[in-house]
């Protein structure tokens, strides 16, 4: 096996076409980044009561999150220690006070420790007794949580949940932030989709401004000239079709939406929707708000500038919508995305179901939007298997951005230090450092 | 050659399993009930857990009886068959604009997430729009630069099993099933479900969408790729 030379597959302005095809890199990849970093399981509204458990990959890992009789959340690897048999076979349900193994009714209890086995004399003598800690489910290393937000790390070491989110802790801030409880619950259905492409493009593409309003172009337009027509017709049109139409806005106003770039790959997309509008539900709620945490902290919430926030290398968060996608990466060319909608605890129904329309539009398997970006990055998958160049550019005002403490602000919104910035904290994990 | 080799084979090699066997054919499908008998197997480890139980809470979706149709005269039942499968041939010849003029003019198309929802206003859907949202997704894929357009894609629909379930004051609520098969580049991908059509008449006679209802039994599946029209 080639030693991976990463300094010259990831240059400052410049990677090699590998790192998005190549087998050995995504093994890596999954080595290295996903099985070490702290992984988004789910959040805990989905498994309210005990025995509740959802199945979730992590890396390669198939595990599972399940609720105990005392509350807790355990992350458990969705294996029988015995002969290695699922323990669960569908994606969610409540396995009652224990898992029992299909094969031969093993039992564990929730927190994965061994509770019964058939026949139990017929290890006596044995090394596989039930004190030999071999009978337990493994677990995941660590668990924790964030605002209800369950992640889980496969490594007992590195960094604290907290540390590794860093600034992108600000996604669920700004989401439970606009509950007047400061809280969210899961609306319970799950979209899944497959990309036939690198997950690297979903992660490039929701902070790449400079590709909206040519991939996007036909949604916008069409739905540009009904929202005109009804405010023509009207006065004014409701938010969902402003949320369509505003994909085809200009290339330079897109210029103008600043990216903000943190180590560790994390990310914003400022805020380009304009989501205030003066109707009688947006002021019912934000009196809801303000009678909740008084005038500065409601317009400090309120007037956060966030589009959507990444959560490198799997999550993108759009926080005022409720809305999220979680990656997770089947092979080089092959990406499940799961995508979640919340609703915000104790505020009216009416901004619910304002932001429903844009989880219905935009982040459905119907998506007017998300179709051209799946035909974008299949396309760009089979252009890169090719023979046809060595390299990816992003050169896109490359030496232009400024640089604090760490931190990277695009002078031009559609600077590509987006991807410069994510390869960076990609080539510092795939070297082995997960600080 | 003594007695017992004399015995037929079949009856030494393969011992009787008993009452025990007996009891275990006896029993009833146990899934949410009272077992017949003292638990076996995996029952006998853990007898509260079912490998088939829903989240806690959250009882799984009752399927109600489909009942056959009784409303409908022959030539009802003729008019409305004909009509569904106009709708259907419509999306397969990509004639947008005849097929949202079969819908009445606050008529909706909507797929819900799962065959339980009953509204589309507090919870998730597929697909749900009005005419102003078919309008936008006609113009959408009608766009010289629809990107994901450009690739070779066709659909075929067979629509069957029409029942018309009720007809009354002019509303006529009709149940079928559609089978679709999509070729997008050079590949096929299969969806079907269940069709509700609710269908008024408007000023002429002529039978107008009021709302299309689209199960599909792959609704909650992954999605290889997304459904860019109407199923």
């Amino acid at each position: 096996m080639a030693e991976l030379n990463f300094p010259e597959l990831v240059q400052a302005d410049r990677v090699h076409k590998s790192v998005y095809t190549d087998q050995q890199i995504f093994d890596k990849e999954m080595e290295n980044i996903f099985e070490k970093v702290w992984v988004y399981c789910g959040h805990a509204s989905q498994i309210p009561n005990p025995g509740d458990y959802y199945a979730v990959t992590i890396g390669r890992q198939p595990m599972l999150m399940v609720r105990a009789g005392d509350g807790t959340v355990h992350v458990l690897h969705n294996r029988c220690p015995h002969r290695g048999v699922q323990l669960v076979g569908n994606l969610k349900g409540n396995t009652g006070g224990a898992f029992v193994c299909s094969y031969h009714a093993w039992s564990f209890h929730l927190d994965g420790k061994v509770r019964a086995i058939p026949l139990a004399r017929g290890y006596e003598g044995t090394a596989m007794n039930k004190s030999n800690p071999d009978c337990n489910v493994k677990r995941a290393a660590r668990v924790d949580s964030y605002r209800g937000f369950i992640f889980a790390s496969l490594v007992a070491d590195g960094p604290s949940l907290l540390e590794f989110l860093g600034d992108a802790r600000i996604a669920f801030d700004d989401m439970c932030d606009r509950s007047p409880v400061g809280e969210v619950e899961v609306v319970p259905y799950c979209h899944r989709m497959v990309q036939q492409s690198n997950w690297k493009f979903f992660m490039e593409n929701q902070l790449d401004a400079l590709h909206p309003s040519v991939t996007h172009q036909s949604t916008g337009i069409s739905a540009g000239r009904v929202e005109k027509r009804i405010k023509e017709e009207k006065g004014s049109a409701p938010l969902h079709y402003h949320y369509l139409s505003t994909f085809a806005s200009s290339f330079e106003q897109w210029d103008g939406v600043q990216t903000i770039n943190f180590p560790r790959g994390h990310g914003i997309l400022k805020a380009y929707m304009g989501l205030r509008p003066q109707d009688p539900d947006t002021l019912e709620y934000e009196a809801v708000l303000r009678s909740a945490y008084g005038e500065a902290k409601t317009e400090e919430y309120l007037s956060r500038s966030i589009h959507h926030v990444l959560v490198y290398p799997y999550l993108s968060v759009q926080s005022p919508l409720q809305q999220l996608r979680c990656l997770r990466p089947i092979s080089p060319g092959k990406t499940l995305s799961e995508i979640w909608h919340f609703r915000l605890k104790g505020a009216p129904e009416a901004i619910y179901r304002r932001s429903l329309w844009y989880f219905n539009l935009v982040n459905s398997p119907a998506t007017m939007i998300n179709a051209d970006d799946l035909e974008n990055w299949t396309k760009a998958q089979w252009g890169l298997e090719s023979d046809g160049g060595d390299w990816v550019s992003f050169h896109r005002n490359h030496g232009d951005d400024r640089v604090e403490n760490g931190v990277s602000y695009s002078n031009h919104g559609t600077s590509e230090v987006v991807m410069r910035s994510q390869f960076q904290a990609w080539s510092k994990y795939m070297q082995g450092d997960a600080s | 050659m003594s007695a017992e080799a004399t015995k037929p084979l079949a009856a030494a090699a393969i011992p009787s399993a008993g009452a025990d066997m007996a009891r275990l054919l006896a029993q009833d499908v146990v899934i949410g009930g009272e077992t017949a008998g003292p638990a076996t197997g995996a029952q006998r480890i853990e007898p509260t857990h079912s490998p088939r139980a829903t989240l806690a809470g959250q009882p799984a979706f009752e399927r109600a009886v489909p009942r056959p149709e009784t409303a409908a005269a022959t030539d009802l039942h003729r008019e409305v068959e004909q009509f569904l499968y106009l709708q259907a041939e419509l999306l397969d010849d990509k004639q947008w604009q005849a097929w949202i003029d079969l819908f009445a003019a606050d008529g909706s198309y909507w797929m819900p997430v799962a065959p339980e929802q009953t509204e589309w206003e507090s919870s998730p859907s597929i697909f749900i729009e009005d005419k102003l949202l078919m309008e936008i997704r006609k113009g959408r894929v009608s766009h010289p630069n629809a990107w994901s357009q450009a690739p070779q894609w066709e659909t075929n629909h067979l629509v069957s099993h029409v029942a018309v379930e009720s007809s009354d004051g002019g509303t006529i609520v009709v149940r079928s099933r559609f089978h679709m098969m999509e070729l997008r580049r050079d590949a096929i991908r299969h969806f079907g479900g269940r069709y509700r059509h609710t269908l008024v008449r408007d000023a002429s006679g002529a039978l107008k969408i009021k709302l299309q209802r689209v199960d599909m039994f792959n609704s909650q599946a992954s999605f290889d790729y997304v459904l860019q029209i109407w199923v």
